[in-house]
C-alpha cells in the first residue's frame, strides 16, 4: 500500500521488495549485510548469558548472603557455559568433526525453508516433511539387504520422494484452493506426527520382540558411511554441500528458479507472463519438501541407532526458519549459517553435560537470532547504529486469502 | 475567511514533493490545482490534511498559524477532503462510514445508528444528493459513493473542501452531476479546491486555476483568461501537442474476433455480458469507457487470464477461447497490462529479468532448463537503447524506474517481436507527458507495420484521438460504435452512460 | 460488423464456484451415507444395542438414558445422509449448503458414537460436558486471534501465548495461590501481545515470522525453566485449582445441566466473552473503530482515528483472553505444568477462528467442534473401539485442513490483514 512517499507516481513504490532486501541482502553492501547478523548473533549470545545467570537457583540464593562470592560465581557459571559451548564446536578434531555432523541436517532443513521463502512461502511444515522421508528412507533401509551404494541412494531416492510428497501437498491446497501454507504445513506437521506414531507400533515397522514404539533397525548396507576414523561426520555432509550447490543453481541459473523467484515477488506478474502459478507452488513445496526429507533420512540412516522413535525430527523445522533467514535465504548463506547452527548445537551438547546448561538455551538463542534480524532497527537502536536509507522490515505476509 | 499554505516543502528520500509552496482558498471560491503526475498536487493537499507533515513552511487558517499532525487537526480547523482513492470501508454501511470517527453514542458506546441514519437522510436531502444510509457500500455505484465521501465531509461542518482528481471515475454525465453539487457547495459558502489533470474541467468549474509542475506553483491563471493548449504548456513546459499524429487506416484482414463473449467477475457476477466485435489488421480499435464496465475483465478475457463462461474469442482465425497466456502470447500477441505494477513487471527484479520475463523460456534465453544470463542482458541493453529507457543500468531494480520508464520497459519487451495483435490497456496511466507521446507513436508505428491493435482506456481524449474507430462500453455490453473523426463527445459520452436507472 | 446485441452462439456456460463446492459436499454426503450403510447398518450384528447415558452419576436426575437398536441407526442415519445429498447435489438451495452438512455430520457423529458403543453403555452426557469443557483453550485461543485480525493484525503466537500463561500461572499459583496465578497468566499473556504487536506495528517485522519468533522462544523459555528451575524445585508446579461453580437450578436441568452450567468459571467466562466480544465489534463505537482499522486502516486514518493505538489496545486485549486461555489448562484442566503442555492448541484456535468466520459466535462453535473431536479420541480409547487412537489425534488437524482449503466455502478475512500500515 502507500509507502511514506509521494502518492503519485514517481519514484520507488517498491512492491514487496523491502522483504528481499531483508532476506537477500540485495542493495547493501557485503559488509553492511554482514552487520545486522554479527551484532545479532552477540546480543544473543549477551541475552543467553544473562538468563544463565539468572536461573542458576543456587548462586541466586548466595547473593543475599555475599554477594561478591555470588557474583564471581555467576560470571563463572556463564564462563563455564561459554567455554564449554565453543570448545564443544570447534575445540578439536572430534569436536569439528561433531559439528559438521550436526551442520548436515540444519543445512538441508535451512534449504527447505530457504527455497520456499524464495518463492513467496513459509514453509513451517519442515518437521513434518522430515518424518515422512525419514520413515520412507528407513523403510528402504531395513527392508532389503543390496550393495551399499545401491542401497544408499535408493535410500536416500525414497527420502525424497516421501517430503516431496508430504510438501507437494501443502503445495498442492495452497495452489488449488488458495489455503496458506503456514495452517496447512502446521496441521501436516501435527498428523505427520501421530502417523509415524501409529507406524511405529504396527508390525510392518515395529522392531520385532519390542513393545515400545521403536523401529526396525537400519540394515549395515544402508547406512551412511563416516568420513573420518573416530568423527561422527558422514557422508550426509557431502550430500548437504551438494544440496547447496543444487539449490543455488535452481535459483539463479536455471529458468524454473526464475519461475520461483517471479511468482514469489508477484504472482500476477507471473501469471501474466504465462507461468502456471499453482503448478509452482506445488513444484516449490515439492522441491523443498524433498530436501527435508533428506534431512530426515539423515537422522536415520546416519546416526546410531539407525532405528526410528516418534518425533524423530526433533525441533529441526523451527531452527530452518532461522537458518533461512539468517542465510538470507541464499544457499550459501544458508550453509554459512548451519555450520554455525550446528556449531552451536555440537557445543550446546557439551554445554549440557559439562556445565549442565539445558539445551533449550539454543532454542532462545536461535528466536532471538531471528528477531535481530527480521527488527535489524531492534539490533540498530540497541547499539546506536545508523538505518540505511529506505530500510524496512522483513514483509512476507499476504494475509490468509492465498 | 481564507486557508493558505505558506512556504511549504516536502521532501521525501531523494524526492523534493513541494518546494516552496504558497497557496491560498477563500471561503465561496473554487480553485483548481492543475498539474501533471508527479507535481505534487495530492501531497500539497496531503499536508493540508494532515496526512504529511511539511518538511518546512506552515498551514494558516484566517491568518492563525495552525499546527496538523493529523486528519483529526484538519477536521477540527475545518478542512474536509475527498480522495482520490475512497476512503470508504467496504463492508460498512452508508451511516457506518459517514459516523466513523464522530459517532453518536450512548452508555458503555452504544452506537446510536437510527441517529446517525437521520443525520445522513438530513445532509442527503439538503444538497440533493439522493444517498440511502442503510445501503452496503461496496453495492453502490462509484459515482454514489462519492456522494457518500461528500457527506462525510459536510457532516463534519467542513468550511473547506478538497477534491482529490474527483473525475476520473465518473461518466460525463455524472460529471456534470457532480459541478452542480459543487456550485451549490460554494453557494453555502464553502472554499472548494479541486486536483485535476484535466484542463477542459478547470477552465469549467473553476474561478481560479493554479498550475503546480515539478513541486513548484508556476503559475495562477483566470479562466476567462487561457486555453487549453496554454494551459497544458503551463503544466510541461513545453509546447503539447494534444493530438496524435496519424495517418488514415487502411484496415486489412480481421485478426481478433470476439463473439458473444461472457465472463464473470471476482464475485460472480457477468462483467462482460454479450459483446462481439473485430479487429482488423492496420486498425486501431479504442474501446472508450468508464473504468468498471467490464473492459478489464474483457482483455483478460481474450488474453487468458480469465475464463469466459460463454462466447469466443478467436486470433487469425483460431479459436484461443480456452488458450492460456502463454498459448496466446505465442500467437505474436502483444499485452500490455492495465496495471503494470501489479501484472506487468516484477519490481523487485532487475532491468534485465523483467525484459525476459515473457522469453525466458525459450531459446535463445535459455537452453532447455538452463537460463543464458549472457544473451538475456545482450537482449536487455539492446532494448533499453532502442526505446530509450531511462535508467542507471541493465542491472538496476526495475523499482527504481519512473513509472513512464517502467512503462517503456513493456512496451520494449511486448513489442520486441513479431506481433500481429497489440492489445493496450490504460496505457499511459500514471505516466508523464514526455513517455505518453513516446507510447502512442510506438502503438501507432506497429498500426502501420500491419497488426490490429485494441486499446482499452479511460481517458475519453486518449482513445478518440488514438483509435481508428471508437467502440463505447457500458455495463459490460458495446453501447455504441463511433468514427472518431466525426462522432461529437456528447454522443460518445451518452454512450458511456447507458441506461438511465444506473448512472443516476 | 459489430453487434450490439447478445450473440446466439451456443452457451457453454460454466458453472460457478458454489455450485461446485455444492456437487462436492453432495458427493461427499452420498459417499459417506453409502458408508454409514455398509460400515455402521451392514456390518453390525442386528441384535446389538447401544445405550446413550444421559445423566451422570452426580446429577439429581438419574437413570436417563436412550438405548436404540445399532443397525437400525445406522440404516435411518444412512438414510437421512443420502437424502440430505440429494438435496445438496440438486443446487436448488446453494445457501443451505453449508447448514445441511453440519446437520448431516452430526448424525454421521450419532451414528459413529453408536457403532462404537455397539452392545454397551456410553456416557453421551459426559463426552458432551467433557466437549465443552475441551473447547475452552480453542475457543479462547480462536478468540483471541479474533481480537488481532480484526486489527488486521495476523497473530501466530497464540500457542506461546497461551504455553507462558499456563507457565506463569504454575509458577504464581504454587507461591500465592490460583487468584494470584490467574492474574499472572493474565499479565504474561498481555505483555507477549504487546510483544507482537510492537514487533509488527513499530519495527514492521512480519507478522507471521513474529509470531513464529515468538512461539519458539515461548516454548524454549517455558522448557528451559521447566528442567531448571520446575524439577529441582517442584513445589514451584503444584499450583491450587479453581473447583467448579455449579449454577444453582439451572445445573440441575437433566442434560443441560451438567453440560453447560457445572464448570469452573472459565467455562462460564469463554461463553460470556463470546456475547460480550460480539456485542462489543457490532454494537459500540469501539466496535466500528476497530473493525474500521481492519477493513481499511487509511479510511480510519483520515477520519482521525488513531491506527496505531487502536492496534497495540486491541492486541493487548486478545493477549489478555489468551492468558485466560493459558490459565485455564494449568489452574483448572490439569495441575501442573508439562513441558510444551500445549501442543500445538494455539494452532487448533487459528483454525477454529477461520472456521467460524472471524465472528464470536461462529468461532465458538467451531470451539465446540474441535473440542467434541478432542474429546473422542479418549472416550473412543475407554470403549475399546477398533480404531487407533492416534488416527483420532489427528481428527482436529485433518478437519482444520479441510476448512481452510475451503470446502466450507471462502471465508473473508478483514480486508487489510497482515499488511502494516505506514503512514508518513
Amino acid at each position: 500500500m502507500t509507502q511514506g512517499g509521494p502518492p503519485e507516481d514517481r519514484m520507488p513504490d517498491k512492491g514487496y521488495p523491502e522483504w528481499f532486501e531483508r532476506v537477500t541482502g540485495v542493495g547493501s553492501s557485503i559488509g553492511q549485510a554482514m552487520v545486522v547478523p554479527v551484532l545479532a548473533f552477540l546480543t544473543a549470545l549477551i541475552i543467553g548469558g544473562v538468563i544463565i545467570i539468572l536461573t542458576d537457583l543456587d548462586t541466586l540464593r548466595l547473593y543475599g548472603e555475599s554477594p561478591g562470592e555470588a557474583a564471581k560465581e555467576s560470571i563463572i557459571g556463564v564462563w563455564e557455559a561459554y567455554k564449554a559451548l565453543f570448545l564443544g564446536a570447534v575445540g578439536s578434531p572430534r569436536a569439528i568433526s561433531d559439528t559438521l555432523f550436526s551442520a548436515t541436517p540444519l543445512i538441508l532443513a535451512g534449504l527447505a525453508v530457504a527455497i520456499g521463502f524464495r518463492a513467496g512461502l513459509f514453509n513451517i511444515g519442515v518437521n513434518g516433511q522430515m518424518l515422512i522421508g525419514g520413515m520412507a528412507a528407513l523403510w528402504i533401509g531395513f527392508s532389503f539387504s543390496l550393495p551399499m551404494f545401491v542401497h544408499i541412494t535408493l535410500a536416500l531416492f525414497a527420502g525424497i520422494i516421501g517430503g516431496a510428497v508430504w510438501g507437494g501437498l501443502a503445495g498442492l491446497l495452497k495452489g488449488k484452493t488458495g489455503a496458506h501454507e503456514v495452517i496447512t504445513t502446521i496441521m501436516l506437521n501435527f498428523i505427520a506426527l501421530f502417523l509415524i506414531a501409529y507406524l511405529l507400533k504396527t508390525s510392518f515397522f515395529q522392531a520385532v520382540g519390542r513393545q515400545d514404539p521403536i523401529s526396525k533397525v537400519v540394515a549395515e548396507s544402508a547406512r551412511l558411511p563416516t568420513l573420518f576414523e573416530g568423527g561422527r561426520v558422514h557422508i550426509g555432509f557431502l550430500v548437504a554441500l551438494a544440496a547447496v550447490f543444487f539449490t543455488y543453481w535452481l535459483l539463479f541459473k536455471s529458468s524454473i528458479g526464475f519461475e520461483f523467484r517471479a511468482v514469489g515477488f508477484n504472482p500476477d506478474a507471473g501469471r501474466y507472463a504465462g507461468m502456471s502459478v499453482a503448478w509452482i507452488y506445488v513444484s516449490v513445496m515439492a522441491i523443498s519438501g524433498a530436501l527435508a526429507g533428506i534431512a530426515g533420512s539423515n537422522q536415520l540412516l546416519g546416526l546410531p541407532p539407525y532405528q526410528a522413535l516418534p518425533g524423530f525430527s526433533g525441533t529441526t523445522g523451527f531452527d530452518a526458519i532461522a537458518l533461512a533467514l539468517l542465510g538470507r535465504s541464499h544457499p550459501f548463506g544458508v550453509l554459512a549459517a548451519g555450520l554455525l547452527f550446528g556449531a552451536l548445537r555440537a557445543g550446546g551438547r557439551s554445554m549440557q553435560g559439562l556445565a549442565g546448561i539445558p539445551l533449550d538455551l539454543v532454542l532462545i538463542m536461535q528466536a532471538l537470532i531471528i528477531v535481530f534480524i527480521a527488527a535489524p532497527e531492534l539490533v540498530r537502536s540497541i547499539y546506536r547504529l545508523k538505518t540505511p536509507e529506505g530500510e524496512e522490515g522483513l514483509q512476507l505476509t499476504k494475509g490468509w486469502g492465498g | 475567511m481564507e486557508l493558505e499554505l505558506r512556504g511549504c516543502s516536502k521532501q521525501f528520500p531523494g524526492v523534493l514533493a513541494c518546494d516552496n509552496v504558497n497557496f491560498t482558498v477563500a471561503e465561496g471560491e473554487i480553485v483548481a490545482l492543475l498539474g501533471e503526475n508527479g507535481a505534487g498536487k495530492t501531497t500539497l493537499m496531503n499536508i493540508l490534511y494532515g496526512l504529511y507533515t511539511p518538511t518546512s513552511g506552515m498551514v494558516l487558517v484566517d491568518g492563525v498559524p495552525v499546527v496538523m499532525e493529523s486528519p483529526a487537526d484538519a477536521i477540527a480547523a475545518g478542512i474536509g477532503m475527498v480522495h482520490q482513492h475512497f476512503m470508504l470501508v467496504p463492508v460498512f454501511t452508508v451511516t457506518e462510514n459517514v459516523m466513523l470517527g464522530v459517532e453518536p453514542v450512548g452508555r458503555a458506546g452504544w452506537l446510536k445508528q437510527a441517529e446517525a441514519a437521520d443525520v445522513v437522510r438530513e445532509i442527503s436531502g439538503r444538497y440533493n444528493l439522493d444517498v440511502d444510509p442503510d445501503a452496503m457500500v461496496e453495492d453502490l455505484p462509484v459515482g454514489v459513493q462519492q456522494r457518500v465521501e461528500i457527506i462525510k465531509v459536510l457532516e463534519r461542518e467542513a468550511r473547506f473542501v478538497v477534491f482529490d482528481e474527483p473525475t476520473s471515475v465518473l461518466t460525463p454525465r455524472e460529471v456534470e452531476g457532480f459541478f452542480d453539487i459543487v456550485r451549490g457547495l460554494k453557494e453555502d459558502g464553502k472554499g472548494i479546491v479541486f486536483i485535476s489533470h484535466k484542463l477542459s474541467e478547470a477552465l469549467e468549474l473553476a474561478d481560479r486555476i493554479v498550475i503546480m509542475r515539478a513541486g513548484q506553483t508556476v503559475a495562477e491563471v483566470l479562466p476567462d483568461e487561457v486555453s487549453e493548449e496554454q494551459l497544458a504548456e503551463l503544466m510541461v513546459g513545453r509546447p503539447v501537442d494534444l493530438v496524435v499524429r496519424k495517418e488514415v487506416a487502411k484496415p486489412e484482414d480481421v485478426v481478433l474476433a470476439v463473439d458473444g463473449l461472457v465472463v464473470l467477475d471476482d464475485r460472480n457476477q457477468r462483467a462482460v455480458d454479450g459483446v462481439s466485435f473485430e479487429v482488423r489488421a492496420g486498425e486501431i480499435v479504442g474501446i472508450a469507457g468508464v473504468q468498471g464496465n467490464g473492459q478489464t475483465e474483457l482483455v483478460e478475457a481474450i488474453t487468458g487470464l480469465r475464463q469466459a463462461i460463454a462466447g469466443s474469442v478467436s486470433i487469425g482465425g483460431t479459436d484461443v477461447t480456452q488458450d492460456t497466456p502463454r498459448q496466446v502470447h505465442k500467437r505474436e500477441v502483444a499485452h500490455v497490462p492495465e496495471d503494470r505494477q501489479r501484472s506487468g513487471l516484477v519490481l523487485p527484479f532487475t532491468v534485465t529479468e523483467n525484459m525476459v520475463l515473457d522469453s525466458y523460456y525459450a531459446a535463445p534465453i535459455s537452453r532447455g532448463v538452463q537460463m543464458d544470463w549472457g544473451a538475456a542482458k545482450e537482449r536487455a541493453e539492446r532494448l533499453v537503447e532502442e526505446y530509450d529507457v531511462r535508467t542507471s543500468g541493465i542491472d538496476a531494480l526495475v523499482s527504481t524506474l519512473s513509472g513512464g520508464n517502467q512503462q517503456k520497459v513493456i512496451v520494449a519487451r511486448e513489442f520486441e517481436r513479431d506481433i500481429t495483435l497489440v492489445i493496450a490497456s490504460q496505457p499511459t496511466r500514471g505516466i508523464d507527458v514526455g513517455s505518453i507521446e513516446y507510447v502512442h507513436a510506438r502503438i501507432v508505428e506497429k498500426r502501420d507495420a500491419g497488426a490490429a491493435v485494441l486499446i482499452v482506456s479511460s481517458e475519453l481524449d486518449e482513445v478518440v484521438g488514438l483509435s481508428d474507430r471508437v467502440v463505447v462500453m457500458f455495463d459490460g455490453r458495446i453501447a455504441g460504435e463511433f468514427d472518431p473523426a466525426t462522432a461529437t463527445t456528447t454522443e460518445i459520452g451518452l454512450a458511456m452512460l447507458g441506461s438511465e436507472a444506473e448512472a443516476s | 460488423m459489430t453487434d450490439v446485441a447478445v450473440s446466439t452462439t451456443e452457451v457453454k456456460a460454466r458453472t460457478t464456484p458454489e455450485q461446485r463446492r455444492a456437487t462436492i459436499v453432495g458427493v461427499i454426503l452420498v459417499a459417506l451415507a453409502a458408508f454409514v450403510f455398509w460400515a455402521f447398518g451392514l456390518n453390525v450384528a442386528g441384535d446389538l444395542d447401544s445405550t446413550f447415558k444421559l445423566s451422570l452419576p452426580t446429577d439429581r436426575f438419574q437413570g436417563i438414558e436412550w438405548t436404540v437398536n445399532t443397525q437400525l441407526l445406522g440404516f435411518v442415519v444412512a438414510g437421512i445422509l443420502a437424502f440430505f445429498g440429494g438435496v445438496v447435489l440438486r443446487r436448488s438451495h446453494l445457501k443451505w449448503t453449508n447448514r445441511i452438512l453440519a446437520v448431516g455430520m452430526v448424525f454421521f457423529v450419532l451414528a459413529f458414537l453408536a457403532w462404537a458403543a455397539g452392545g454397551k453403555s456410553f456416557s453421551l452426557v459426559g463426552m458432551l460436558r467433557s466437549t465443552v469443557i475441551l473447547s475452552v483453550p480453542v475457543t479462547l485461543g480462536a478468540l483471541t486471534g479474533l481480537m488481532c485480525e480484526r486489527v488486521a493484525i495476523i497473530n501466530i503466537a497464540i500457542e506461546g501465548q497461551l504455553l507462558t500463561a499456563a507457565f506463569v500461572g504454575t509458577i504464581l499459583g504454587s507461591s500465592f495461590g490460583p487468584w494470584v496465578g490467574l492474574f499472572g497468566a493474565l499479565v504474561s499473556g498481555a505483555v507477549l501481545g504487546a510483544v507482537l504487536a510492537v514487533l509488527s506495528i513499530k519495527y514492521r517485522v512480519d507478522q507471521i515470522i513474529a509470531g513464529v519468533v515468538i512461539n519458539m522462544f515461548a516454548l524454549g523459555l517455558t522448557s528451559f525453566l521447566a528442567s531448571r528451575v520446575l524439577a529441582e524445585a517442584p513445589h514451584f508446579n503444584s499450583p491450587g485449582r479453581f473447583t467448579p461453580w455449579p449454577i444453582p437450578i439451572l445445573s440441575d436441568i437433566p442434560v443441560l445441566g451438567p453440560v453447560f452450567f457445572d464448570h469452573s468459571f472459565f467455562v462460564y467466562g469463554m461463553f460470556i466473552l463470546v456475547v460480550v466480544i460480539h456485542f462489543g465489534l457490532f454494537y459500540t463505537r469501539w466496535g466500528l473503530r476497530s473493525r474500521s482499522v481492519g477493513e481499511h486502516p487509511e479510511a480510519a486514518d483520515t477520519v482521525g482515528i488513531n491506527v496505531y493505538r487502536t492496534r497495540y489496545r486491541n492486541v493487548i486485549l486478545g493477549g489478555l483472553i489468551a492468558g485466560f486461555g493459558g490459565a485455564f489448562i494449568t489452574l483448572s484442566q490439569v495441575p501442573r505444568f508439562e513441558e510444551n503442555i500445549t501442543a500445538g492448541i494455539g494452532f487448533i484456535g487459528l483454525a477454529a477462528m477461520i472456521f467460524g468466520r472471524w465472528m464470536p459466535f461462529g468461532v465458538l462453535g467451531a470451539g465446540l467442534v474441535f473440542g467434541f473431536a478432542r474429546g473422542l479420541q479418549t472416550k473412543l480409547g475407554i470403549l475399546g473401539a477398533p480404531i487407533p487412537s492416534e488416527f483420532l489425534s489427528m481428527t482436529p488437524y485433518i478437519i482444520t485442513i479441510i476448512v481452510v482449503a475451503g470446502v466450507v466455502g471462502k471465508a473473508r478475512p478483514p480486508a487489510a490483514d497482515g499488511q502494516p500500515y505506514i503512514k508518513d
